[in-house]
């Protein structure tokens, strides 16, 4: 009785699970919704989606930190992606990563509070690198200078809506 | 009357300021221009590339940023004229008019979802003749071209289907690989943002050849802007008819579902991937059986590259021979390479195989972007090889650049210049792979790690000689033991820049470490 109490907490996780028709196939899908909605995947909503698909919290839990798209800790308010990849690497990455951390008091993943960098392995922007998206946008030519600049944007965009 | 002006959406393009272009275009221009976004013409050292449509053809002008605008306008560039970012007709740039566009016919041509711009660039035609064949005779017509699997593994598409068209079962299915995390790669990304309706269209033939009713196109996460093109197209193809129940009376039904992969690299295998299709981890199975047997949901499944998908419509359209004219050997056809990294002219350039890396890199690319010298390029992601310039020679073909110890892969090029620490890059190899091992097997999971280590005392200038032994041992053992191509080609990288640089595995890079 206590699992299905606690799985009524999240009602979002309910609706976005019914929008996927409660399928279990459809995990990585919901766990992207619930993430998209709360920014990373709370305990409470893997409880529910667990309950709802009827599958385990093991087998949730296993998805959940099977993939590095998915967050089980709160993140910061804005993710900068650089990627690492080789091609990036070929055109400095590594040293925008370094700037990157010293600028913004960061390590790179390794959370943060108003900004986090988080290393990726291929954007696929391999000829115009180094690469970065932030908020589903996607960058290229990138320095650090740039980098600022496009933080404080994002961030500006961000403060807007809210 | 206004004056047709193309942009691109593209990705890529967007990434160095296209939209901004667009929008002071838009600005500047009110009612003399009308805008359209396309996909990307492939010259990514000139994007953003804003075409201007005129008698004599497509006139391009690039890299434009937001501040060219005004002086575009002022030069008269909606009739085409002269002005210092001009580079003439689109189609005579020797960088674009030196290719054999095949697959990338239409990328950067149309507006990647407008239906009727698709089908009078000759989209649909494969598949309308596929409708009237039958199953058979399309999968011998995809044998008879020589098409093989882009996605790295180069295994003949038409004996794939052929094996699947064989099962007795009610339920097959139709997977597109679209998870192309192999750094230097991005012609799949460039296609579904740019020709769409062409991989759609690969799906349904290739569905209707094995009887498949139900597809799944497994997109990267990273690619967002793809994601969200590719369920725009699948929304105008149901809309047409194109996609859904008895496809035009012929008696096909096929449905296409998006699924989004979460960043994990190791879901470009094929096992793997349709695990996370199901929803489970991404862990590779062990095969056999092959999927063309008992695949997704333990049901016969077809699982190809958007690249091979992508060029389908165009066999079936032209027919075996056209195709099988093009490349060499048993590499029949194009590839569309993709030049990344260091280098000057970086883009996607559809070639015949044969082409040689020479040209590729240094006619194509003209050298690197920051103006130092070429040190060695990885061809086939992070689990090819690297080759260094005295082997630029070699023909680009499945069997020519095995042989000189690299691989095609999907066709990308990473070009590193002369300051490039190879033992540095053999290291990240390991890393790579420690970082992206689906774990189920040990050669792959520890293996890495203990290269990685390895390789940090040799780099240390630790018993080198001793540590060498030991990773040469390590690279034996993961690429005879391993599961799957991931443990299995790891070494490749490791191998290859240990036998062209030798002397910078020989320790005096004990500084450089101690940094």
């Amino acid at each position: 009785m206590v699992t299905l109490l606690n799985t009524i907490e999240d009602q979002a996780a309910r609706r976005i699970c019914a929008d996927y028709g409660d399928a279990p196939d459809a995990l990585l899908e919901i766990l992207h919704g619930v993430q998209h909605l709360h920014g990373y995947l709370p305990e409470t909503a893997l409880r529910t989606v667990a309950h709802t698909l009827n599958i385990t919290r093991a087998d949730v839990h296993g998805v959940a930190t099977f993939y590095h798209d998915f967050k089980l800790k709160k993140q910061a308010a804005q993710t900068l992606k650089i990627c690492r990849a080789e091609a990036c690497q070929a055109v400095g990455a590594n040293e925008l990563i370094a700037a990157a951390e010293k600028a913004f008091k960061v390590k790179i993943d390794e959370g943060g509070l108003t900004v986090g960098l988080e290393a990726m392995y291929c954007l696929g922007n391999c000829a115009l690198g180094p690469a970065v998206l932030v908020d589903d946008r996607l960058y290229g030519r990138v320095d650090i200078e740039k980098l600022k600049s496009i933080s404080a944007k994002h961030a500006k965009k961000a403060g807007g809506r809210s | 009357m206004s004056v047709k002006v193309y942009i691109p959406i593209d990705a890529a393009a967007l990434s160095v300021g296209a939209q901004d272009v667009a929008d002071a275009i838009a600005a500047r221009g009110g009612n003399d221009v009308q805008i359209i976004r396309n996909g990307s013409r492939g010259m990514l050292y000139l994007e953003p590339l804003v075409e201007v449509e005129t008698p004599q053809g497509r006139v391009a002008y690039g890299p434009v940023t937001a501040d060219d605008v005004d002086s575009l306008f002022d030069a008269g560039f909606l009739t085409g004229a002269d002005h210092a970012l001009g580079h003439g007709l689109t189609e005579e740039i020797d960088y674009f008019a030196r290719q054999e566009r095949l697959t990338f016919a239409r990328v950067g041509v149309i507006d990647p979802l407008d239906l009727a711009d698709y089908e009078a660039h000759g989209g649909l035609a494969g598949l309308k003749a596929a409708l009237n064949m039958s199953p058979d005779d399309i999968v011998q017509t995809v044998l008879d071209s020589g098409l093989r699997g882009r996605g790295g593994a180069g295994f003949p598409t038409g004996i794939k289907w052929k094996t699947a068209l064989a099962q007795d079962n009610a339920q097959k299915y139709m997977c597109a690989n679209a998870d192309e995390g192999d750094s230097g790669t991005f012609a799949d990304r460039m296609l579904m943002e740019g020709d769409p309706f062409a991989l759609i269209e690969g799906m349904i033939i290739g569905a209707r050849a094995i009887g498949a009713t139900v597809g799944y196109a497994y997109i990267r996460s990273e690619y967002p802007h793809a994601i969200k093109t590719m369920r725009r197209a699948i929304h105008i193809m149901e809309s047409a008819g194109w996609l859904g129940d008895n496809i035009k009376g012929s008696g096909t039904d096929f449905h296409l579902i998006i699924r989004v992969g979460a960043g994990a690299y190791i879901c470009g295998e094929e096992s793997s991937m349709l695990e996370s299709i199901e929803g489970k981890r991404g862990q590779v199975k062990v095969k056999p059986p092959i999927p063309a047997i008992s695949g997704l949901f333990d049901k016969p499944t077809i699982v190809n590259n958007v690249l091979t998908l992508g060029s389908v419509p165009y066999i079936l359209a032209n027919g075996a021979k056209a195709y099988a004219d093009y490349g060499q050997g048993r590499s029949l056809g194009t590839q569309p390479f993709q030049l990344a990294g260091d280098v000057a002219r970086g883009g996607l350039i559809e070639k015949a195989f044969g082409v040689s890396l020479r040209e590729l890199i240094e006619d194509f690319g003209g050298g690197t972007y920051s103006g130092k010298s070429v040190k060695a390029i990885q061809a086939g992601g992070p689990l090819g090889g690297y080759v260094a310039p005295h082997d630029f020679d070699v023909a680009m073909g499945y069997e020519s650049l095995a042989e000189a110890g690299s691989m095609i892969g999907h066709g990308g090029i990473v070009v590193y210049n002369e300051t490039t620490d190879m033992a540095k890059m053999a290291r990240y190899a390991m890393e790579f792979c420690e970082l992206e091992s689906c774990g189920k097997c040990t050669p792959c999971r520890i293996g890495s790690v203990r290269g990685k280590e390895t390789l940090d005392k040799i780099i240390a200038g630790d018993n080198v000689a001793a540590n060498i032994d030991v990773l040469e041992d390590l690279c034996d053992l993961m690429e005879e033991a391993s599961l799957c191509a991931m443990g299995g080609l790891t070494p490749m990288p490791v191998r290859t820049a240990m036998k062209n640089f030798p002397d910078e595995f020989a320790g005096p890079n004990a500084k450089q470490a101690a940094e």
